[in-house]
Parts: C-alpha cells; sequence; structure tokens
C-alpha cells in the first residue's frame, strides 16, 4: 500500500466516523464536531494529494489547508451562533426537538 | 542509553501519552489516571536527571534540529535543546510535578470530577517541559500557549463558582496581552534574522555571529519581555495571578507559584544573549535591561506591600510569588542572569512546599483559608507546621540554613554591583523587610494562638499523601541552597560553563548584615502585632488596619489596580462594544429593515393585483398540488439527521453506481 493509499483510507476512516457520529448523536454541538471531522477528512485528502502529486515543492496544498481552515473556523462561529438562537428558542440543543419548519 | 539532545523529546512526550490516555478513560477510573500522571512525570524526573549529567559532561549546548515543513522552499525548523539551564528546569520541573501530583491524589479524593484534573494536569506538565528543552522561539512559543490553556482550564476547574469562572477568564485575557508582544518580536526577530532557532552551529539566533549584526536588539528585546511580563505577573499586568488562586491549591502551586509563572524569568535567561544585545550600543535611550530591572524592582515592591495586607492565605501566597518573581527579574535586569535562575529553583521549592502546606490547612479545615479564622494549628497539624516554617524561613530568607537565604543574597549582590542605579537595591531592600513582615504575619495568623472559628479547632492531620510531598519538598527547600553558596557556586559555573570561582564564603559583609538586619526587623514587627497577643475571635480587626485606617484597604486590594483597570481599559472596551453593538443596530439592521419594508409594500401592491385577476384559475392549479405535494410532505419532518442520512445513503447509492459501471 503506497503512501497516498494510507492516507486516503484514513480520511475515509475519518469521514466514515464524522458521518456515524453526525447521525447518531442528538446533541447539535457534537454534531457541529462530526461535521468538522468530516471536513478535516477533506482536508487531510487535498493535503495527501498535494504531497503526493506531481508537484509537492510549491504551497498550495498548505494554502488549501489553511483557506480550509478558516472557512471551517468560519463555518464553526455560524454553527454555534444558530445553536444558541435554537436553545434560545427550544430551550433545548437537542436536534430532534425543533422540527417546526415543516410545511 | 544516553540522555542526549536527540533523546530529549521523551521528557515531555510521556505526561503527553499520559494526558492522551487520561482523556479516553471513563471518568470512574480517577485512580488509574492518577497513577499514570505520577508515573509519567516521576519517569521524567529520572530522564531529566540523566540529562542533567549528559550536560553537565558536555562543553556546549547540544542541539537536535529538524524540519517541521516547508514553504515555498523554506523549511521551517524547529529543535531541542539540552544545556545546564534547559536540563536544571527540566530536573526542577519533574520533581515539583511529582511531588505535586502525589499531592493532588490526597487533595482530591472527593472531586468527583478528578479524572480530568490529572489530564489537565498531564498536559500542562508536557506543555511546561516542551517549553524548558524547546531550541526554537517558535516551538517555546507554541508550548508558552498550551501552558496557558492548561493553566486557564485549571483556574477554572471548579468552573460552576462564579468566581472561578471569571478569575480563568481575566487570566487568559491578560496574560495574552503579553503574548501580543511575544508573538510580535518573534516575527521582528524571524524578519530580521530568518531563523527562530536559538543555537544551530553558529548560526541560530544566539549565536554570536547572528547576534551581531541584528538590527534592533532594544525593540526585540522589549517585546519579548512584554510576553515575561504577561506569563511571570510582573507590573502592570500583575492582576491576573493573585485571583489565579480560585484554581485548587496544588494547581496554584504547581503553574502559579513553581513553573508556569516562572516561564518569563526561564524565557529571559533563555534569550538573555539577546536581551544584552544593545548593552555595547551607546546610541539607544536607554537598555533593555535597564527596563527589566525597573520592572522587576517595581513588580519586587508591589507584591510585598500588597501581600502584607491579604485576608486570605492563599492570596498572601499569591502576592509574595508576584514579589518575589520581581525578585528574579530585577536580577536579570542587572545583569545576572545565573542568580535569577538559582532563584527560580529555590522559590519553585520552598514556593511549591507553601502552598501545598496551605493546602494541607485548607484540606484539614474544610476549605477555610481566611487568615482571621485560622489560629491555633500548630498543634493540632504538627507536620503541616514543622514543613510550612521551612517553607516560610526559607522564603523570608532566614541565615545560612536554608536555601531562600542564598538565591535571595545572590540576587542583592548582583543588584548591589549594578553601576547605573542603586534605585533596584533599595527596592530589594526594602521588599527584604516587608517579606519578613508579611511571613510573620501569616505564620502567626494561621499557627499561633488559639482557634478562631470551629473548622480550625477541629482540624486533623492529613494522610500520607499531603504529608509526604511535604517533607519531599522541604528537603529540597533546605539543600538546594548549598549547591550556590559564593564560597562554592557550583551552580554557577554549571550554568554558565565558566571555571569555579570561589568568593568569600558569606559574600559582602555590609550587604549581609544590613539584610539580616531589615529581616529582623520586619519580622520582629509583625510578631509584635501578631504574635504577642494573638487575636481570640474571628470579628476582630487586624492590628495594622487599626493603625492605618486608609492605608491598609488599599493595599488590600492590591494597590488598587484592579480598581484603576475597571475604571480604564475595562471601561473603554465596553465602549467600544456598545458603539458597535449600537452601530450594528441602527445603520446595518437599519438598512435592512428599510429593503425589508420596501419589499413589503411591493408585496402587498402585487397580491391586490393578484387576488383581483389570478386567484379563480390558481385555485384550481394548486388544490391538484396541494395533493402532490402531500405525498412529499410525509417525508418532510423537520429532522436535519434524517436529511443528512438521506443525502448519506443518496451518496453510497451514487458510489455504487459508478463502481458498477466502472467495473471489467
Amino acid at each position: 500500500m503506497s503512501a497516498l493509499q494510507a492516507c486516503l483510507l484514513f480520511s475515509s476512516a475519518l469521514f466514515a466516523l464524522g458521518l456515524a457520529a453526525a447521525l447518531a448523536r442528538r446533541t447539535a454541538i457534537l454534531v457541529l464536531l462530526a461535521l468538522e471531522l468530516m471536513l478535516s477528512a477533506g482536508t487531510v485528502n487535498l493535503v495527501a494529494f498535494w504531497r503526493y502529486g506531481p508537484r509537492p515543492a510549491d504551497a498550495s496544498g498548505l494554502l488549501f489547508v489553511l483557506f480550509a481552515i478558516a472557512i471551517s473556523a468560519a463555518e464553526a462561529g455560524v454553527g454555534l451562533a444558530l445553536v444558541i438562537a435554537v436553545r434560545r428558542h427550544h430551550a433545548s440543543i437537542r436536534l430532534d426537538q425543533p422540527a417546526r419548519l415543516k410545511g | 542509553m544516553r540522555a542526549t539532545a536527540e533523546h530529549l523529546w521523551a521528557i515531555p512526550a510521556l505526561p503527553l501519552a499520559a494526558a492522551a490516555v487520561i482523556s479516553l478513560l471513563p471518568r470512574r477510573c480517577a485512580r488509574a489516571a492518577c497513577w499514570f500522571a505520577t508515573a509519567s512525570v516521576a519517569s521524567g524526573l529520572v530522564w531529566s536527571l540523566a540529562a542533567l549529567a549528559e550536560a553537565a559532561r558536555s562543553a556546549g549546548p547540544l542541539v537536535a534540529n529538524f524540519a517541521w515543513f516547508q514553504i515555498a522552499g523554506a523549511p521551517v525548523r524547529l529543535g531541542l535543546l539540552l544545556d545546564p539551564l534547559g536540563a536544571a528546569m527540566c530536573v526542577m520541573v519533574t520533581a515539583i510535578c511529582t511531588a505535586v501530583f502525589v499531592f493532588s491524589g490526597g487533595y482530591m479524593a472527593e472531586d468527583r470530577n478528578r479524572k480530568a484534573f490529572f489530564g489537565y494536569l498531564s498536559l500542562f506538565a508536557a506543555a511546561m517541559l516542551g517549553l524548558v528543552i524547546a531550541n526554537s522561539l517558535l516551538l517555546l512559543f507554541v508550548c508558552w500557549e498550551i501552558v496557558g490553556s492548561a493553566s486557564y482550564l485549571l483556574i477554572g476547574f471548579w468552573h460552576e463558582r462564579p468566581a472561578a469562572a471569571a478569575a480563568a477568564k481575566k487570566a487568559f485575557l491578560t496574560t495574552r496581552i503579553g503574548d501580543l508582544g511575544l508573538f510580535l518580536g518573534m516575527l521582528w526577530l524571524y524578519r530580521s534574522d530568518g531563523t527562530l532557532l536559538f543555537y544551530d552551529h553558529g548560526a541560530g539566533v544566539l549565536d554570536p555571529a547572528v547576534l551581531g549584526r541584528l538590527a534592533a536588539p532594544t525593540g526585540i528585546a522589549l517585546l519579548l519581555f512584554c510576553g515575561a511580563i504577561g506569563k511571570s505577573g510582573q507590573f502592570p499586568l500583575q492582576v491576573w495571578l493573585p485571583d489565579a488562586m480560585e484554581g485548587p491549591t496544588p494547581v496554584s502551586a504547581l503553574i502559579h507559584a513553581a513553573t508556569m509563572v516562572a516561564a518569563g524569568v526561564f524565557l529571559l535567561a533563555r534569550v538573555y544573549p539577546l536581551m544584552a544585545a544593545d548593552q555595547a550600543l551607546a546610541q539607544v535611550p536607554f537598555h533593555a535591561l535597564s527596563v527589566v530591572a525597573g520592572i522587576g524592582a517595581l513588580t519586587a515592591l508591589i507584591g510585598a506591600a500588597a501581600a502584607v495586607a491579604q485576608a486570605d492565605l492563599k492570596r498572601v501566597l499569591a502576592y509574595s510569588t508576584v514579589s518575589q518573581l520581581g525578585y528574579m527579574m530585577l536580577a536579570i535586569g542587572v545583569g545576572s542572569w545565573v542568580a535569577a535562575i538559582f532563584h527560580l529553583l529555590t522559590h519553585a521549592f520552598f514556593k511549591a512546599l507553601l502552598f501545598l502546606g496551605a493546602g494541607s490547612v485548607i484540606h484539614a479545615t474544610h476549605h477555610e483559608q481566611q487568615l482571621r479564622r485560622l489560629g491555633g494549628l500548630g498543634r493540632r497539624l504538627p507536620a503541616t507546621f514543622a514543613t510550612f516554617a521551612i517553607g516560610a524561613m526559607s522564603l523570608a530568607g532566614v541565615p545560612f540554613l536554608l536555601s531562600g537565604y542564598w538565591s535571595k543574597e545572590a540576587i542583592l549582590h548582583a543588584a548591589a554591583g549594578w553601576a547605573p542605579s542603586r534605585l533596584p537595591l533599595l527596592a530589594a531592600l526594602a521588599g527584604v523587610a516587608l517579606t519578613a513582615f508579611y511571613v510573620t504575619r501569616m505564620v502567626a495568623l494561621v499557627f499561633a494562638g488559639e482557634a478562631r472559628a470551629p473548622a480550625a479547632a477541629h482540624a486533623t492531620e492529613s494522610g500520607p499523601s499531603l504529608v509526604g510531598p511535604l517533607f519531599f519538598l522541604s528537603l529540597g527547600a533546605v539543600l538546594l541552597g548549598f549547591v550556590g553558596t559564593p564560597g562554592r557556586p557550583w551552580l554557577q559555573s554549571f550554568l554558565t560553563g565558566a571555571p569555579l570561582a570561589r568568593e568569600a564564603p558569606l559574600g559582602a559583609p555590609s550587604l549581609v548584615l544590613l539584610s539580616a538586619g531589615l529581616l529582623v526587623a520586619g519580622a520582629a514587627a509583625a510578631w509584635s502585632l501578631y504574635g504577642r497577643r494573638p487575636a481570640r475571635s474571628a470579628d476582630a480587626p487586624d492590628p495594622l488596619a487599626q493603625r492605618w485606617p486608609r492605608l491598609f484597604p488599599f493595599l488590600a486590594a492590591g494597590l488598587g489596580f484592579d480598581r484603576l483597570y475597571a475604571r480604564t481599559v475595562v471601561r473603554a472596551a465596553t465602549f467600544a462594544a456598545a458603539a458597535a453593538d449600537d452601530l450594528d443596530r441602527t445603520i446595518w439592521d437599519g438598512s435592512v429593515r428599510a429593503v425589508a419594508a420596501a419589499a413589503v409594500r411591493t408585496g402587498a401592491a402585487g397580491r391586490s393585483a393578484e387576488e383581483r385577476a389570478l386567484n379563480g384559475g390558481f385555485s384550481a392549479a394548486t388544490a391538484g398540488m396541494r395533493r402532490g405535494a402531500r405525498a412529499i410532505h410525509d417525508r418532510q419532518r423537520g429532522r436535519a439527521q434524517f436529511y443528512l442520512g438521506a443525502l448519506a445513503a443518496g451518496f453510497i447509492a451514487l458510489a455504487a453506481a459508478i463502481w458498477w459501471e466502472g467495473r471489467p
């Protein structure tokens, strides 16, 4: 197994872990954490393809990762704000409680 | 195996592994957590002693540098460094950690969250050890921030208490101000030197060749000093350290007395060649080290003065730590980083001893730490009293037998030999008298006289896991002084690599007599106020407060710095936040509301037109759509996770289809 394959296996495992957690957990914060896990699995892929790709010397992979980290930080900020809004509204952060948007 | 620089990573790696294992344990495995944590630092102690022997054998610093990652062709390099300074710090940190971890096993025995406590402590130990062996300012900074986070977690360990949560936030934010300076200094240094390694076979920032061509040594040195000001509780950022006493007492002993707060002093000692690089320049308005000496002297005085009037046992010790750290800064400022490190090492032992002794008192009296409600504990807690007295005498600097005396005298002699000004020496001498005063007051109020509250009257000595570390630390508090006496300054020659330079066995006689006289005067004044006729009830006012009704509350409030900052910095920040909020509400929200109002008006116009013309035709069409929608509706239950599951199922189906297509 090459190093790239190992990285991809690792990232798929990370993604699967995140997906399972996002589906199984009922607390919004933990689901948010699981989403971050899935996002970092994608980031690991980016880095792996850069590192073992044709041009590992330039910094494109690292820059991708920096952007991905910045975006996921922003996403976490929005997510937490949503969690707080839901908490204010429903006095709970369990995801199965707020189902009032249904049409 | 020899503990060379290449193997040095094992020292922080052990507690880090312990922290990882502990974080995965379930909460009920607190005893296992305690064992893991203690074993990791105890084996770290053995490894550190091996490193110390290796450092003593080798000439010059041993480094192990490696590239962390490469960006745009330039590698970012980190490294580990084994030199006498780092090795001595490693031994001190692991020894104190071992004592404190054992003590915590008894002290926190009833806390239901103590598994997490040992996890945090191990994380702290790992970061602190990483900090002292780092050969790169960047690696040092990373560890510096991790110890800050661990300190935040541990001050706020009892976060259900509002005071603890507030103190944790205050400590984190205040030290962050200093860290910003350190970060800027680091960037400036990297810009001017292109590397952050301390030693790199002649190309590191502390190697003389690189140091000589540094562009603005004073600016960089002062920015690095900012970090030390924040971390070591120096004026004007000393306000967080007394509040940090909201954390559990072992944390106060380990982090806020012995190790983390001394990291600022260690940083300056580590980059001392850089701090002193501007000494040769004549055209600078002031030298960086002069600023360090001034701040240190001021802090030593402020801390000692505030400690005189504290009502809380732990806050006395906290202000005393501020003051002693001021002494160390003063020593660095007057050019004797060796005296500063000597005092750092002895202070770590006797102050950890004092804090753990205070912890033993607090444990025995069921969390009573108000001095006026203690009293008479000397007979009830004999072992705690004996060890606490050793720590207290060491802190006050009782001559000849105790380690604190030798290191304090080393600082006084260094200050006396400083040409630019006599003020640091005068401040240090005034501090000696104040220190003797508050130490005597504290010991008299806690251990002498009669118990002034039921909790103190029914105290009994704690178990061996609490008393054992006290004896271990008091051994260090006595013996450690003899490694650096003026007659045989082994530590000094070990740290600098210079041959043993023997001096008069006791130092300059006039200075020794003067400081001993001040010590006796301070102690006698405190004894006549507090020891001779001890207060009988907890409601009796403090004798000093009766004598100075205006000055005493001012000192008790830490010389009013908290109030000053609340009126200036906090008020300015609150004002800025309120202004931003107002802007948000009026301008940004207002424009959104205006657009919304316009849309509502357009919609109303459209609606009236629609109702008149189109309603009939659409009613029939929508009835059909409604039937269709109802079928879909049953799938749409507003459950976010159901949607996510459907997405995942679709994705898996898609992947399966692609795989099926691409099959050979």
